[in-house]
């Protein structure tokens, strides 16, 4: 294979390099933003709040990898937060009415209604062609509306909770909570099923030339259907955790959640144009979130700048990659 | 087709296909032997791709026959085609760019373990290189697609073809993007497949190659079988009379109108990759003909006249004066107008009404006190819109909600509105029916008799010779052949069309 010419400088050099391995590049202002923190408190660099981190982060690493799938068959789905929301209220209010409900048939119970909701999403962007942005924004108020209808306008409160639910994403083993093992286990899983299994490889295909996999006898509905089925799942999963670690389900739950899912993926280096995204950067994206939102706190800046930030963030990162993707185009081009 | 001595490994009998009520193929017949090399020629819009789409099971015919191994198949989806041994090699790139060779070699059939939807990912990796070096080739399987050549890329999609254990493969113009080295690689790797009993059909416009690399050619016309030869009974003129062997019945109102001042020159004009030193020039009341056929790089002329893709290099001169062109407004500045081929894509606003179409480049002409006026705009479309004779139901109407003919004449009211010196037409009659056709063959007429100058780009020959003065022909971005409208055959034209080189 010709190998790319090497750069002529060094800035050349360092575009080429950050853009051939997303994961470097976040993994380097990382490593800078940790620094500037460090010195500016010592509250940063100790293990209870890595920790503390990591179990913020682990929810929205779950549901990301849902929306990576989605996003790289070129769609989006913003519905994720309400579908969360929807998870956490009902099966709050199951396991409220029935407290001898184990833990892991509540998360089977959640996954079930994620599943639901996620197909209802696949269907109408797939089989009524309608397009992923419009399909999600529509079931992201249709979904909330679910939630009020659930709970009555009430909420579930921690007293309300059965100890085995509140206790068991806290659990820790080696220190380690559950919630985050579980994330972990979850990113395993599917990095596997992205990278190994051929559906999870005919997502890459349809978001990278969708012509092309039509040609190549893929049933390309179905893997787009599927992909919402999956984010959904997620969700599902991630409203049980949501329920056990703040027990509560609050008709407002993860309202805006979707947006911190998409900014995971775009800092993660998933293309917004599809076909390309990796689970190692989609955690690091939500890490890098995780971590801007920790020292924020730490550093005493306004909770107000959180909401900017995530914003900020996704256009920032997609700026990045059109930058970088020009430069490389234009020196492949001379 | 003389005898047939073995049975054909593919046939297909009486297949008819339209879409939208454009007949694509009518009543084809078509026979495969095993481990031949069948060309298939003709003109565009004779019917090759979509032939070709059939087999594949891209599309599914309307009516016929196709019969593989004895046996009558229906080729509902892609899938079942492969599963009969057919791969095909599209025009258009089929690849994933950001998946590494290896899996854009097994997309949709990767290996797995039995019973078990896991990829064998290192044998999967190791079978794409062996199939690599069956072709005579080296290539890092593990590297992404994305910074291949074409070249490379072709070898990729072979290297599939042959992963699927492909008995017949189908080639849509390989060679269309290759340099002469690569195009005698590519019929290296041809003739080895055939030695292993593959049979190829080749879908090209280049006769040369054709008689280098076939053993029998089929060639289409309009939509319908015209004939099969063996290519040692045939000769390449007797080729482009098949191709092109239709009578010349349709009248063309052609106006006699003097040819006066030289309107616009070019000269030397070239666009890396595209096209390279285009020279000529067009006066005023002329109807310049640019024929040529897929991948001859007219359209690509126009637009950087037009300044829309500007040329790297080559000098235009408007009525006498070089001028830079870099941009449509600078383009428009000089009197010139484009009308390009896709009237939707390009042409129209589908969404706003035919008035607001026609007034589009001429708004500012309306603006009163920063505001349209809206009497004038009016006044203005109904003028042009009657002149035209664009039936609507009144100008509110939308312009997606016209037929295909009504729609072209909006697009040419819309440029017509600019009172063009030098007037662009890209595939004017493409797909339109007889009577618009006719009416935008007067209104050529007439334009050219108020003493605009036409460069009209078509692919129908009747069409150019019927309404050009003087024809130009382009094959692969290169000028190879010019007439004057004396001269000017169906034949003189195809075969300067598929001429790889200048003369």
């Amino acid at each position: 294979m010709t190998a790319k010419k090497p750069g002529h400088s060094f800035l050349q050099k360092l575009f080429t390099n950050l853009a051939r391995s997303r994961e470097l590049a976040i993994l380097a202002l990382m490593v800078v933003i940790m620094a500037i923190v460090s010195l500016r408190t010592s509250a940063f660099f100790t293990f209870n709040n890595f920790k503390d981190i990591l179990l913020d982060i682990s929810m929205v690493s779950i549901v990301a990898i849902g929306q990576m799938m989605v996003m790289i068959t070129t769609g989006i789905d913003i519905s994720v937060g309400s579908i969360l929301a929807v998870s956490a209220m009902a099966v709050g209010s199951i396991v409220r009415a029935n407290p001898e409900v184990n833990p892991f048939i509540a998360i089977l119970i959640g996954i079930g209604i994620g599943m639901l909701l996620g197909s209802f999403n696949g269907f109408v962007t797939t089989f009524m062609k309608i397009p992923p942005i419009i399909t999600t924004l529509g079931t992201l108020s249709f979904f909330r509306g679910i939630v009020y209808i659930i709970s009555g306008g009430t909420w579930v409160m921690a007293h309300q909770l059965p100890e085995g639910i509140k206790e068991f994403t806290m659990r820790t083993t080696f220190g380690i909570p559950f919630l985050v093992l579980f994330a972990i286990f979850l990113g395993i899983i599917f990095y596997f099923f992205v990278n190994r299994v051929p559906i999870g490889r005919q997502i890459y295909a349809i978001g990278s030339n969708y012509t092309a996999a039509v040609l190549a006898g893929i049933r390309v509905k179905l893997v787009n259907f599927i992909v919402y089925v999956i984010s959904g799942a997620l969700a599902g999963i991630a409203g049980v955790m949501w329920l056990s670690r703040y027990a509560i389900a609050a008709n407002g739950t993860a309202t805006g959640f979707e947006l911190q899912t998409v900014a995971a993926c775009v800092i993660g280096g998933v293309s917004v144009f599809g076909g390309s995204g990796t689970i190692p950067g989609v955690f690091m994206g939500a890490f890098f979130i995780g971590m801007i939102n920790n020292a924020i706190n730490l550093i005493g800046i306004s909770e107000f700048w959180k909401q900017a930030f995530y914003g900020l963030a996704i256009i920032l990162a997609v700026i990045t990659d059109a930058v970088i993707n020009n430069r490389l185009r234009r020196r492949k081009n001379n | 087709m003389a005898k047939t001595i073995i049975t054909p490994i593919l046939e297909l009998k009486g297949i008819s296909k339209s879409f939208g009520g454009v007949h694509a193929l009518t009543d084809v017949y078509f026979s495969l032997q095993p481990g031949e090399i069948h060309a298939l020629i003709g003109e565009n819009g004779a019917g090759k791709s979509t032939l070709m789409k059939i087999i594949a099971g891209v599309h599914q015919p309307d009516s016929g026959e196709i019969i593989i191994k004895d046996q009558i198949e229906s080729f509902h989806n892609p899938l079942v085609s492969q599963n009969h041994g057919i791969a095909a090699i599209y025009q258009e790139p089929t690849l994933y760019m950001d998946l590494d060779i290896a899996e854009n070699i097994f997309m949709g059939h990767h290996p797995q373990y039995p019973g078990i939807p896991y990829i064998k990912w290192k044998e999967m990796h190791q079978e794409a290189a062996r199939l690599i070096s069956l072709l005579g080739k080296q290539m890092n399987v593990y590297s992404k697609v994305r910074g291949l050549s074409i070249a490379q890329m072709q070898i990729v999609e072979m290297a599939k073809a042959l992963s699927m254990n492909a008995r017949i493969l189908i080639m849509d113009e390989p060679t269309s993007a290759l340099t002469q080295n690569e195009v005698a690689d590519l019929f290296h790797l041809i003739r080895k497949l055939k030695l292993d009993g593959v049979a190829v059909i080749f879908i090209s416009h280049r006769l040369e190659e054709v008689f280098e690399i076939a053993d029998c050619v089929t060639i289409f016309r309009d939509g319908r079988f015209v004939d099969t030869k063996f290519i040692k009974e045939t000769s390449e003129n007797e080729l482009i009379r098949l191709m092109v062997g239709r009578t010349l019945d349709t009248l063309f109102p052609k106006k006699q109108v003097p040819i006066t001042d030289e309107m616009l020159r070019v000269e030397g004009l070239c666009k890396n990759g595209l096209f390279r030193n285009i020279s000529f020039s067009l006066h005023k009341g002329e109807i310049l003909g640019l024929s040529g056929l897929v991948g001859a790089r007219r359209t690509e002329v126009a637009q950087a006249i037009f300044g829309i893709n500007p040329p790297d290099q080559g000098k235009i001169w408007i009525q006498g004066k070089l001028k830079e062109i870099d941009s449509p407004n600078a383009a428009m500045k000089e009197g010139m107008a484009y009308v390009p081929e896709d009237r939707q894509m390009h042409g129209l606003i589908l969404g706003m009404g035919i008035k607001e179409n026609i007034t589009l480049t001429v708004l500012r002409q309306f603006v009163k006190l920063a505001l349209v006026d809206n009497n004038k705009e009016g006044e203005f479309a109904s003028g042009i819109a009657q002149q035209l004779e664009i039936k609507t139901a009144g100008l509110w109407q939308k312009a997606q909600e016209l037929s295909g003919g009504n729609q072209q004449k909006a697009v040419l009211a819309k440029w017509l509105g600019t009172k063009p010196k030098i007037l662009i037409l890209d595939e004017p009659t493409r797909g339109i029916d007889v009577g618009t056709k006719a009416a935008v063959h007067q209104l050529m007429g007439d334009l050219a008799e108020q003493g605009v100058a036409i460069l009209m780009i078509s692919s129908e020959l009747p069409e150019i010779i019927g309404m050009s003065d003087r024809v130009l022909v382009m094959c692969e971005g290169n000028l190879t052949g010019e007439f004057s409208r004396a001269e000017a055959t169906q034949e003189k034209i195809m075969k300067a069309a598929t001429r790889r080189s200048v003369p």
